[in-house]
């Protein structure tokens, strides 16, 4: 049962450790935060990998954000994520109206200039989770109010992501036009 | 008796690559790498196909006169492949599927090792050979020629030549694997002596 309080203190140690290595300058002002989001992607790669080892695989994008949603966020946080919204093409949010790491902060406006120094890490485990899975993303973090906060997970289509497909269409871009390729094991990138 | 295992990164490079030595290894590697279509194409088929839709255990891959190969997938799209001996056909699916588990349970601790870079080759400073199915007395696992330890050198008239043995019971074999990487090759050593 105190694992819950264990993991909220050691963060919050964690997040003004950094910020104070900055103020001795062995961080450059600045990338507190990226460092914080760095640490949050390694542990969740390997957080990730124990997760998923027993369940079945996964179908495709929207199970794999739904498995985020539920047992991952369930598992870290101890409860599941409020509200999942997306608009099909690869953007989606992920609303928690009690976020555990913020609620011993304040409940409303007091303090929401640090509150993103808080996310970061957060961000970084969904990132990383993601990643592991497959999926390359940008995962970025608002809060308009304590606790609740919102995530929004953009998914990155490139070409390293599914190297088993084939790119049929290329646009040429001599005439603008869009050319069928003759070699479809050959990716272009324009 | 199994007598290749890879462990293959999503991108389709061998992150953990482990043959028998006595034979040649680059067939095996050959034979890794062909499977890895194989792989591509069940994965793929996963949706048109009814049975073992969501599995992580892909089964027998293919056979080939000598042996017979078997895949199996994580969620994060890393492929395990094992190459087994045909001639042992004592050999049951439940436990090449339970030999998978642990190669799983193995990665993941492997994943989780501060130390270890994702996407990095898995680092074992033993060249740890199997053991041939019919040794007598159990399992045992054997250390290279060149370790630092006091060998026994026990022969054993198996087939395949004499190997050097050392016993899984005694104090100092065990002190040979305090860190991470040293425990995923005994684990994997040990599978490959729990099939025999």
């Amino acid at each position: 049962m105190a694992d819950e309080a264990l993991f909220l203190l050691l963060h919050n140690e964690m997040v003004s450790g950094v910020y104070k290595s900055a103020e001795q300058g062995e961080v450059e002002n600045g990338r507190c935060i990226t460092k914080l989001e760095n640490m949050g992607f390694r542990v969740g790669q390997g957080l990730i990998e124990r997760f998923t080892k027993d369940t079945a695989r996964f179908k495709d994008e929207l199970d794999i954000m739904k498995f985020i949603c539920k047992d991952f966020w369930t598992t870290v946080f101890k409860k599941q994520i409020d509200n999942l919204r997306t608009n099909h093409q690869g953007i989606y949010v992920l609303q928690d109206n009690k976020f555990r790491l913020l609620t011993q902060m304040s409940a409303g406006k007091q303090y929401l200039e640090h509150a993103s120094k808080y996310l970061a890490f957060t961000c970084g485990l969904i990132r990383g989770g993601l990643s592991n899975l497959g999926i390359k993303s940008i995962v970025t973090a608002e809060v308009s109010s304590m606790p609740a906060c919102k995530f929004q997970g953009t998914m990155q289509k490139g070409v390293t992501d599914t190297p088993n497909k084939m790119f049929r269409w290329i646009l040429c871009h001599r005439n603008g036009r869009l050319r069928r390729l003759t070699k479809p094991n050959i990716i272009l990138k324009t | 008796m199994a007598v290749c295992i890879a462990v293959i990164a999503k991108e389709n490079y061998p992150l953990y690559i482990r043959s028998t030595p006595t034979e040649n290894e680059l067939k095996f590697h050959y034979m890794v790498h062909t499977s890895l279509d194989v792989v591509d194409e069940k994965i793929s088929a996963m949706g048109k196909a009814l049975v073992d839709q969501r599995e992580l255990y892909l089964g027998l891959l293919y056979p080939t006169e000598d042996y017979k190969v078997y895949g199996y997938v994580t969620n994060s799209k890393v492929k395990f492949v094992m190459v087994v001996d045909s001639s042992n056909t004592a050999l049951r699916d439940n436990e090449i599927r339970s030999m998978f588990r642990k190669l799983h349970n193995s990665y993941t601790d492997v994943m989780c090792n501060p130390f270890y870079n994702p996407g990095d080759r898995i680092q074992s400073r033993w060249a740890l050979l199997p053991v041939s199915a019919s040794s007598p007395g159990g399992p045992y696992f054997l250390c290279p020629i060149q370790s630092r330890w006091a060998l026994l050198p026990v022969s054993v008239s198996s087939p395949g030549g004499p190997y050097f043995l050392c016993p899984i019971q005694s104090r100092w074999a065990l002190l040979l694997c305090p860190i991470q990487s040293r425990a995923f090759d005994n684990m994997v050593t040990s599978m490959m002596i729990q099939v025999c």
